[in-house]
C-alpha cells in the first residue's frame, strides 16, 4: 500500500479511534516513521477530533484540577514529597540489604553452631565410652583389689619366648582374670584363647578370648570363672577361637 | 509543548508535567467520559479515576502502541463505559448509541470558556446526520467497524471510508 492509498483507506482515521487491528496498526505505524505526510495527516485527524472531543466538554470546574492532583497526591509539597519519598525507597532498601546481611550472618551462626554441637557431641560420646571403659576397668581393680586372688605367671614359651602374662585367679568367687599386657598384638584374623588345664589326664579347657585385644588399654581381660586348675596357658588361634589348643602355637604357660 | 515532550516529561515524573497533561487533556477526555456517562458529577469521578490510570501507567505506553491521544481516549472511554455499565440495568453496549456528541453540544450545560459555543453548534449542527452518527459510535463509543455497520446497517466494507469522508468533512469545519 503506497502513503497516498493509506491515506485514502480511511485506516488512518481509525488509527487514532484506536480500532484498528494489531498487524493494520503496526503497519500505519511503520508508515508513519518512514513518511511525513503520513505523519501530517494523522496529526490532523487527531487535532480535529481533539477540537470536537474538547467542544463537547461541558464546562469543567477548577476545584476538578485540584481533586485529582490530591488523588495523585502531586500537592505542592510535591518536590519535598519526591525527596522524602526516595529516602523512605533508600532507607527501604537499606533496611532490605540489612536484614539479609542479618540472616546471613544469623545462618553463618547457626551452621558454626551446629558444627560446634557435632563436634561437641562426638566429644561427649567418646568421653561417655571412656567412662564407660573406666568403670568397667575400675570395677575390675574394685574386684582384684576385694578379692582374694592369686596371681599365676605364665612364662614365655617357644612360640613366643619374651611374652608374658598373668592369670588373677579368685578360688573363692572362681571369677578369673588375665593381663595380656607381656603379649605382643596378635596378628590380622587372629586370637589369644585362654585354657585352664588339668593333670592326670592333662585336660584343657577353654575359658575364653582375650577379644577387641588392641582396643583395650589396660590389656584385663576377664574370662570364665574356673573351680578347679592346675596350670593356664594361652594360645594363639584363628579369630573365633579353637576347640583345642594349638600347642605350636603356646605362648605362655604357668602353672598354679 | 509538543506531545512527545510532554510524554517525556511526564515519564520523568516532572512536576510540572501533570499541569500540562491537565491543560491538553482535560476538557477534551472529559468531552468523550460525559458522552458516555451523561451524569456531570459521574463524569467528574471517572475523568478522576482517568488521570490517576494515565498518571500511575504512563511506564507502559510506548509509542508503537499507537499515539498517546489514542492511548488515553482508550482508557478514557473503557473506565466511562466500566462505570455507564456498572448502573445499567441492561448491559448491551448497543444502549450507548442512543444519544450523540450534539446532544451534549446542544444541551443546557455547555460550554467551556474556550469554544465558542454557539458556532460549535451551528458547524456541528451542518455535519450530515449519517456523519455525527458514525463518528460518535466510532470516536466516542469506542464500536469497532463491525459494530458500527451493524449499527447502522451499513456495509462493513464502507465503514472506513465513510468516516473517512466524514472526517474530512469536519476538519474543513473546523479549518474554515
Amino acid at each position: 500500500m503506497t502513503k497516498e492509498e493509506l491515506i485514502e483507506s480511511g485506516k488512518l482515521e481509525l488509527y487514532v479511534y484506536g480500532s484498528l487491528a494489531p498487524d493494520e496498526q503496526q503497519e500505519v505505524h511503520e508508515m508513519i516513521l518512514k513518511h511525513p505526510e503520513v505523519k501530517e495527516e494523522v496529526d490532523a485527524i487527531e487535532n480535529a477530533l481533539y477540537r470536537l472531543s474538547t467542544y463537547t466538554s461541558p464546562y469543567l470546574s477548577a476545584r476538578n484540577y485540584e481533586r485529582i492532583k490530591t488523588a495523585l497526591n502531586i500537592g505542592g509539597g510535591r518536590v519535598v514529597n519526591m525527596r522524602t519519598n526516595k529516602i523512605i525507597t533508600f532507607i527501604g532498601y537499606a533496611a532490605a540489604v540489612l536484614l539479609l546481611v542479618g540472616i546471613f550472618s544469623i545462618y553463618s551462626k547457626y551452621n558454626n553452631l551446629q558444627e560446634s554441637f557435632q563436634v561437641v557431641s562426638s566429644e561427649k560420646r567418646a568421653m561417655e565410652t571412656d567412662m564407660e571403659k573406666s568403670k568397667l576397668e575400675n570395677a575390675v581393680f574394685e574386684e582384684l583389689r576385694e578379692g582374694n586372688f592369686t596371681r599365676v605367671t605364665l612364662a614365655g614359651q617357644t612360640a613366643a619366648p619374651t611374652s608374658v602374662a598373668n592369670v588373677y585367679w579368685d578360688k573363692e568367687s572362681n571369677s578369673v582374670m588375665i593381663d595380656g599386657k607381656g603379649l605382643p598384638e596378635p596378628p590380622e584374623g587372629k586370637v589369644y584363647q585362654v585354657w585352664s588345664l588339668t593333670m592326670d589326664p592333662l585336660t584343657p579347657t577353654s575359658i575364653g578370648l582375650l577379644d577387641n585385644f588392641d582396643e583395650n588399654d589396660m590389656k584385663m581381660f576377664r574370662v570364665a570363672n574356673v573351680t578347679t586348675a592346675d596350670a593356664f596357658g594361652i594360645t594363639l588361634e584363628p579369630a573365633g577361637g579353637s576347640e583345642s589348643p594349638t600347642m605350636e602355637q603356646l605362648y605362655t604357660l604357668g602353672k598354679v | 509543548m509538543t506531545q512527545e515532550q510532554l510524554i517525556i516529561l511526564i515519564k520523568k515524573k516532572d512536576p510540572k508535567s501533570f499541569d500540562y497533561l491537565y491543560d491538553m487533556y482535560a476538557d477534551n477526555l472529559f468531552g468523550i467520559i460525559h458522552n458516555v456517562v451523561k451524569d456531570k458529577e459521574e463524569s467528574e469521578d471517572v475523568l478522576q479515576e482517568v488521570f490517576v490510570k494515565i498518571w500511575n501507567n504512563l511506564d507502559s505506553y510506548d509509542t508503537s502502541k499507537g499515539r498517546f491521544f489514542t492511548w488515553i481516549l482508550n482508557i478514557a472511554r473503557n473506565t466511562a463505559i466500566d462505570k455507564y455499565r456498572s448502573k445499567s440495568y441492561n448491559n448491551s453496549r448497543k444502549n450507548l448509541s442512543t444519544d450523540n456528541f450534539v446532544h451534549i453540544i446542544t444541551g443546557s450545560y455547555n460550554m467551556n470558556a474556550k469554544t465558542d459555543a454557539i458556532g460549535i453548534k451551528n458547524f456541528i449542527n451542518k455535519l450530515k446526520p449519517t456523519c455525527i452518527k458514525i463518528i460518535d459510535l466510532l470516536f466516542f463509543k469506542g464500536f469497532t467497524q463491525k459494530e458500527t455497520a451493524e449499527e447502522l446497517e451499513i456495509p462493513l466494507g464502507t465503514v472506513k471510508t465513510r468516516n473517512r469522508a466524514c472526517i474530512n468533512e469536519l476538519r474543513n469545519m473546523l479549518d474554515s
